[in-house]
């Protein structure tokens, strides 16, 4: 009896300490975002009187939101950014699960070296092929489209999507694959019907580690298409950072709303983690 | 139709050569299996004739077409995989109609044909289930009945009964003999298991790193195996040998017995021991001799007996069903 007791001590108190910790780490992570959100709703006397205090009725003022909308076409903006990320998305998970699968189901020669080759990428960050790549975009004359800013994240997002999705392919069953081809399933059709289900999460961690890094991109918009139609948020967040002044008001609230997109795919993506995650506990 | 023949299969990965000249003849309805150690090459040997794997050389023919380079479905096989291998993320229904779906046949036959098996294998009340929630001998039946509705020349069985425990294996074993009565097909049928290959097998083929040892039906195998190796697999437990000179046989090598032609004396016999072990099953009792140079040699009674441990016995043989071997190892007729 006192030793259950004892027992169930140890875990409530493993279970508190586990949650404290937790619930610290999402505070710091979160702080940032939250004073983004609420000093957007004040005025600028506000923000730098006191930035932590929150927007009351003294304080609150909208004032950054009516610039951002006024100034500037920040639907325009949201538009490239929302077709670029989801674009390249796409095709960084066809494509990376296509390289994956072939990777890891066929035994061909090369394969260990094509495997690596996809990999290389990994540790070598695409911004040091910059100026090349707008040679190259320059001479296909994709310079301010939305394509060039495509094709340069699906290239950065892919060699990340095949380490980890032929890893996760790795895991599947020969067997499952094999009753798939007695019953008469294309290699394609393996692929779309069996491999791809089961993947499903892998998938979505993938998407969410591709989503991000591409949605906050600065560097290639700024490069490769700072025309004003293919401005995307972050970028077009900029022309409020000036040399000499800056405004906050307008800053903060269009990062405030850059937020609300990724935020949407991410809640899509997360809930197909989960899924994944509780179909394979219940097995 | 369903008949399968093989000849000189060679099948190589890299340097290493699994098979060695496989050549067998399946007749059409025939329930065959393959026994053989691990590794010996029966699952590579099924493989190959399912068509998921290319022969190095050799033919494999079906219904006397030679099918080499065709696809599983071309050839018109089904195969039941160990791990089952069901579609997950599908229900029992869906696993099961698959592969006609995929072949483009009308809903009202894919209906009437899943009906059918479900009906075969009482599986009426899982159709909208998925796999994740059955029990293992419930996947293995869905697992059959996917193999049953695509009515196959030939079935491929891959150790179906491993992962299933003994009182499940049983009864699937008996399911299995039944639908092949009742379906009449041809099966291929791999196992390690003495009980399945000598119960459910009309011929059995003996494997051994490459090579058939025997074909033959299992009482054949059991009274006639064709040499050391043979002896040695089939029956359980395992044939006795012992070194010829010891028992004052001149002319061979290797005399054997099996543990069921020996009875015990106290008095006189063939070898002297003494009792290291007894089995008490019920129906059989298993003693264990230490005979000093023979080694031990395992005795089966049938019925109840009690033999103290390290007394002294005499191991009695039925020389009727004594087998003598030569140096290779192969039967002296
Ligand atoms: N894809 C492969 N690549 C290389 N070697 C392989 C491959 N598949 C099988 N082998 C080898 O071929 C031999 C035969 O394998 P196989 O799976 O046919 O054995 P098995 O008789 O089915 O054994 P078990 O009873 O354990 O299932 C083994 O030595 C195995 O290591
Ligand atoms: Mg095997």
């Amino acid at each position: 009896m006192k030793n259950n007791g004892n027992l169930i001590n140890a875990s409530t108190a493993r279970t508190i300490a586990a949650h404290a910790v937790l619930i610290t780490y999402t505070l710091i992570a979160l702080f940032p975002v939250v004073v983004i959100l609420i000093n957007s709703f004040k005025t600028r006397k506000a923000i730098f009187k006191s930035p932590l205090s929150l927007p009351n009725s003294e304080s609150f003022s909208l004032v950054g939101y009516e610039t951002v909308v006024k100034q500037g076409d920040f639907l325009l903006y949201f538009q490239n950014s929302l077709v670029v990320t989801v674009v390249s998305l796409t095709l960084v998970l066809l494509f990376g699960a296509m390289a994956a699968f072939a990777l890891s189901e066929y035994r061909f020669k090369g394969n260990l070296l094509v495997g690596l080759y996809l990999a290389l990428g990994i540790m070598i960050p695409i911004r040091l092929g910059t100026v090349s790549i707008l040679q190259m975009m320059v001479a296909t004359d994709l310079v301010n489209t939305l394509t060039a800013l495509i094709l340069v994240y699906t290239a950065q997002g892919l060699p990340l999507a095949i380490f980890i999705l032929s890893e996760f392919m790795q895991g599947i069953s020969d067997d499952l694959k094999n009753a798939g081809r007695i019953d008469g399933l294309s290699e394609y059709r393996i692929f779309g019907r069996l491999v791809l289900p089961l993947i499903r999460p892998a998938m979505a961690t993938v998407a969410v580690f591709t989503m991000i890094p591409i949605w906050n991109d600065l560097w290639f918009p700024l490069i490769l298409a700072p025309a004003e139609e293919t401005k995307t948020v972050t970028l077009g967040a900029q022309v409020f950072i000036g040399q000499f002044v800056t405004n906050w008001n307008a800053v903060l609230s269009s990062l405030s709303l850059a937020i609300v997109p990724v935020l949407v795919l991410y809640v899509i993506f997360s809930r197909q983690l989960i899924k994944g995650i509780t179909a394979g506990a219940v097995k | 139709m369903g008949s399968l023949a093989l000849k000189d299969i060679h099948k190589s990965f890299g340097t290493v050569e699994v098979l060695k000249g496989i050549d067998l003849e399946v007749e059409d309805g025939e329930l065959i299996i393959f026994v053989g150690p691990s590794g010996c090459g029966k699952s590579t040997l099924l493989r190959i004739i399912a068509g998921l794997e290319d022969e190095t050389s050799g033919t494999v023919a079906i219904d006397d077409d030679t099918v080499n380079g065709q696809s599983p479905t071309e050839r018109g096989i089904a195969m039941v995989f160990q791990t089952y291998a069901l579609y997950p993320h599908l229900t029992v229904r869906d696993n099961m109609s698959l592969g006609l779906k995929q072949a483009k046949r009308p809903a009202a036959e894919i209906k009437s044909r899943v009906d059918l098996a479900t009906s075969m294998l009482s599986l009426g009340d899982y159709l909208d289930r998925r796999p994740a929630e059955l029990s293992g001998g419930q996947r293995q039946r869905v697992a059959i009945g996917r193999a049953i509705v695509r009515k196959p020349k030939l079935f491929l069985f891959d150790e179906p009964l491993s992962n299933l425990d003994a009182a499940l294996r049983v009864n699937t074993r008996l399911e299995i003999a039944r639908l092949h009565r009742e379906l009449e097909a041809t099966m291929v049928y791999v196992t390690h298991d003495q009980v399945e290959a000598m119960t459910l097998g009309d011929r059995i083929v003996v494997l051994n790193d490459g090579y058939i040892e025997q074909v033959g039906s299992p009482m054949e195998l059991y009274k006639k195996p064709a040499n050391k190796f043979v002896a040695g697999f089939i029956g359980s437990p395992r044939m006795n040998f012992i070194d010829s000179r010891l028992l004052g046989n001149t002319g061979s090598t290797t005399t054997g017995i099996r543990p069921e032609h020996i009875s015990l004396s106290l008095s006189q016999g063939d070898l002297k021991g003494t009792v290291s072990h007894v089995e008490r099953l019920g129906g059989d009792t298993n003693v264990y001799l230490n005979c000093s140079e023979a080694g031990l040699v395992s005795v089966r009674l049938f019925g109840e007996h009690d033999y103290e441990v390290d007394s002294t016995c005499f191991a009695v043989f039925d020389q009727s069903r004594v087998f003598q071997f030569d140096q290779e190892g192969k039967t002296i007729v």
